[in-house]
């Protein structure tokens, strides 16, 4: 048992006159054995009593727990109340999920992103929990006049053993909800979990089944109108004239008007990124009718200039350059191999690089690239909004409403209090989300229309608006002596506009004689965060060089990568490197386990990565047959490292997700540009994996430990281009160093 | 603007809209049925698939006047409450992450067992394959078809 401070403030405990309930919730048990029997189902209490702000408890034991985080299909509505209800110490099946607002006062960091909502979440939860349980108990204590000592809890019940006396949560939920809030408060033992390690269904189950309405885009309201806006064609236009004559006369529009989201001179913060600040708006009746008002609006566009932006974001403040001009990706190749062959700014030296290079008795050096890439988040970006000279509301899909708040707070001039934004359910995230230029849209729509409004994108508003994964580029070169030893490493990494090196990363550590330097190329092309942001290409670079480093070495790959990490652990280069080499060689030893990675079958070409990011560990075997002389990936065999597992099915379930979006834009993502314009629109162009390709079967394990939970929105993602090129160069007998490797496969025939 | 009958999910309903409009506009914005999900607007993604006559039939690029007499079902009168052998295995599964185009998987799954009960693997992957997943579910959407067809 550990003690905790309770770090809940009075605020968290604010009691909520309108207090949520009634028939929208759906209790537990319906779900518990997919047998819909209404009767089992415990009917809602009369009266909620609020123990803190994440714990409401009925006074027949039915218990509503909050969800604080925006749900984007990580489960953390469910794993999330597991954590509270696990401390709590109730019957799960007597648990009810609420999605809550955004709320900041009486909720911590309302975020989903950077695989970070169980890690942070973790304690606070905890501590909720246990807040609640102790409060619970000191109430029978009084009541029952014994030492809160002696009372236990268990399934919701509280039982003093010595007088034999017994009550439901629910009894005692009235008194203690009256009572100070301890200042400290005990948690359990992570051997006495009884939720957290067992999975539970996701608690929106029936409705998604069901097509319940969900989501930000299904989101309606009496007197609502539709809006949609045009924004330039290309990346470095913008709007110099609008004859809107015959959009206006389209049957169902009300009103076409030019707005400008961010004024020049606002100090953006990190997640204010748009490309298009000035758009012309179409407002209307109906989805259908201002689509095709939209068709018939004739604007004129003209290039931007060159630029500088001043962004408060992560590090502080900086002017970012825009630069004017239409890009192309053949340009944006050319400028990149350029920058790849000179000196860029040094991020990390150990020991003497140069001389260990001039020493060696071989030296491997291989270049990799990648494009920009997509979200395409299957809901397009959407958002409700209605501003009156008062207040705010909106509902949408955002994964990060603290920044949106304070963006919108300056531009509508209205008080932080009178913004509220429900969080909708997200059509997936993979960090488009982050960035709320779509609230900030519909808002100064609904403010200019006077009325609520639904902002829709359509596919092609949305693929073409920018916020892209960057494009990058990172060469590999490594020394060996002449006994096959690594003695030198070195990465130099770029892109637009943003280079993808971590500098401190395995194999840094490993390596007496290491260098990583990083370059830029300023771009007016948005980018943005993209699921495992630069992980996302340089774990399939750096796994990629790795396997060949290995194959050059002459050594099986795993136990080349084992050498490496025994080295980091036993004497470490260096004092900041960024990874525990312990737990990072237990994935490979465990995928290793699980695959019979020695033993594959005949016809099974087999590849390994490994990866650490977003403070979870993970190994990938990845096996594929070639079929019709088309690569089949048959199966893929994950071992991760995310400490404690909240929901397992679930964590798994995250995790095959990541695979096989790996799988996918590893042979098909790509977005290219010609004069600015990006080559596709929709997803007839946008090729995305579809069932075909997936693996036949994946295996996702996990090491068993009791460190706190990290993530696994991510980290099973970028590895997985490393383990499917490694595997692809075992069937074909090439390399692939250019994604996607599609596109390289059918060039090498 | 044109008075057009339907017939969706057993009721008989009558809508006052550009007869051009896609069923899946009517649907979401008429009749309030949001189950039905727009993705693409050009039948590449499978998230507004509704059955026409219990074939899986994209909505996004369907014509309401189009429909005459044929029956619609979305995903709201697949079942009452979840029932359907596909929304239960879904449900065993866990299938979803954020669940997005889950309705029209649910729609092509359903379409596909009602032809053919017992489908083999390469016939699932093909009856699916034109339903995108961008979380990436395949493997469990693969399964469930599977438990879905055992339990018919």
């Amino acid at each position: 048992m550990t003690n905790v401070t309770t770090n809940l403030n009075r605020r968290s405990f604010l009691k909520v006159t309108a207090m949520a309930g009634g028939g929208m919730m759906l209790s537990f048990s319906w779900l518990a054995g997919c047998k819909p029997t209404p009767e089992e189902a415990m009917s809602m209490p009369k009266e909620w009593f609020e123990l803190n702000s994440y714990i409401k408890i009925g006074e027949n034991g039915l218990v509503t727990l909050m969800s604080p985080n925006p749900e984007f299909g990580s489960n953390v509505k469910t794993s999330m109340p597991m954590i509270l209800a696990e401390e709590l110490d109730v019957d799960w099946k007597n648990v009810m999920v609420e999605q809550a607002d955004f709320f900041p006062e009486r909720f911590e960091r309302q975020f989903t992103g950077g695989s970070m909502g169980i890690l942070l979440g973790w304690k606070p939860l905890r501590t909720a929990g246990a807040t609640a349980r102790q409060m619970l108990i000191k109430a029978a204590a009084q009541t029952w006049s014994v030492p809160a000592e002696e009372i236990t809890t268990e399934a919701g019940m509280l039982y003093h053993k010595g007088s034999g006396k017994k009550a439901g949560y629910g009894e005692m939920a009235s008194a203690a909800a009256k009572l100070e809030v301890p200042k400290e408060v005990p948690l359990k033992n992570v051997t006495d979990f009884k939720i957290i390690g067992n999975s539970k269904k996701n608690v929106e189950a029936r409705n998604i089944v069901t097509g319940k309405s969900l989501f930000g885009i299904d989101h309606s309201q009496q007197g609502m109108l539709i809006a949609m806006i045009v924004h330039p064609p290309a990346f470095g236009l913008k709007v110099k004239s609008v004859d809107d004559a015959a959009a206006r006369s389209m049957p169902g529009i009300k009103d076409v008007f030019t707005i400008q989201t961010l004024h020049d001179d606002y100090e953006r913060n990190a997640f204010d990124t748009a490309a298009f600040t000035e758009l012309v708006a179409i407002v209307g009746s109906t989805t259908w009718e201002v689509m095709n008002a939209k068709k018939t609006l004739k604007v004129e566009w003209e290039k931007i200039k060159d630029s500088n932006m001043v962004v408060n974001g992560w590090g502080g403040k900086q002017t970012v350059k825009v630069p004017g001009g239409l890009e192309s990706t053949t340009a944006h190749k050319k400028a990149m191999a350029e920058m790849a062959k000179k000196p860029a700014k040094v991020l990390r030296k150990d020991g003497d690089p140069d001389a260990a290079f001039r020493k060696a008795a071989k030296v491997l050096e291989r270049t990799y690239t990648a494009p920009f890439l997509a979200h395409n988040t299957m809901e397009p970006v959407n958002c409700f909004a209605h501003v009156t000279a008062d207040e705010a509301h909106l509902t949408g899909p955002i994964q990060a409403p603290e920044f949106v708040t304070r963006t919108l707070t300056a531009r509508l001039g209205l008080p932080k209090e009178k913004i509220h934004i429900k969080l909708a359910r997200m059509g997936g995230g993979f960090g488009l989300r982050a960035y709320g230029h779509h609230m900030i849209e519909a808002a100064v729509i609904s403010q200019k229309a006077n009325a609520p409004i639904k902002l829709m994108y359509t596919r092609e508003d949305d693929m073409t608006y920018g916020i892209y994964r960057p494009t990058y580029t990172a060469t590999y070169r490594a020394a060996l002596d002449k006994d096959n030893n690594v003695i030198a490493f070195h990465v130099r990494g770029g892109g637009i506009p943003e280079h993808p090196v971590h500098a401190d990363r395995f194999p840094a550590g490993a390596v007496d004689n290491y260098l990583a330097e990083g370059w830029q190329i300023d771009s007016n092309i948005t980018i943005g965060a993209f699921r495992a942001p630069r992980s996302n290409f340089i774990a399939g670079a750096e796994q990629s060089f790795l396997d060949e480093l290995a194959e050059l070495a002459g050594k099986d790959p795993i136990d080349f990568r084992l050498a490496l990490l025994e080295r980091a652990k036993n004497s470490p280069v260096g004092t900041h490197n960024d990874y525990d080499p312990d737990r990072y060689a237990g994935v490979l030893k465990l995928a290793r386990e699980k695959s019979k990675w020695g033993e594959p079958a005949g016809n099974v070409h087999r590849g390994v990565a490994a990866y650490f990011c977003h403070n979870t560990y993970v190994a990938e075997v990845l096996d594929l047959t070639i079929e019709n002389n088309k690569p089949m990936v048959q199966k893929v065999v994950a071992a991760v490292d995310c400490g404690i597992v909240i929901n397992p099915d679930a964590a798994s379930n995250m995790g095959e997700g990541g695979i096989v979006d790996g799988i996918g834009n590893a042979l098909f993502g790509e977005l290219t540009f010609q004069d600015g314009v990006p080559d596709k629109t929709n997803f007839d162009k946008y090729r995305l994996i579809r069932q075909k390709e997936a693996p036949k079967e994946i295996e996702v394990h996990f090491v068993k430990n009791e460190h706190d939970p990290t993530g696994l929105g991510e980290p099973l993602f970028p590895p997985t281009f490393a383990a499917l090129a490694n595997a692809l160069y075992k069937a074909k007998g090439k390399r692939f160093y250019n994604q996607p490797f599609k596109k390289e496969e059918i060039a090498l025939g | 603007m044109a008075k057009i009958d339907l017939k969706i999910n057993g009721n008989r309903q009558t809508v006052d809209v550009d007869p051009a409009t896609p069923v899946l506009w009517v649907l979401r914005e008429h009749l309030n049925l949001v189950g039905t999900k727009y993705g693409c607007g050009m039948a590449m993604c499978g998230a507004c698939t509704i059955h026409l006559n219990g074939v899986a039939t994209r909505s996004c690029v369907l014509p309401v006047s189009a429909i005459g007499d044929k029956e619609i079902t979305t995903i709201e009168g697949l079942s009452k409450d979840g029932g359907h052998p596909v929304q239960k295995a879904w449900m065993e599964h866990d299938v979803y992450q954020c669940g997005y185009c889950q309705s029209g998987q649910i729609m092509t799954a359903a379409a596909l067992l009602k032809d053919n009960p017992n489908p083999t693997d390469e016939q699932i992957e093909n009856a699916m394959n034109g339903n995108i997943c961008r979380c990436g579910t395949y493997v469990r959407i693969k399964a469930a078809v599977k438990t879905a067809a055992k339990s018919l």
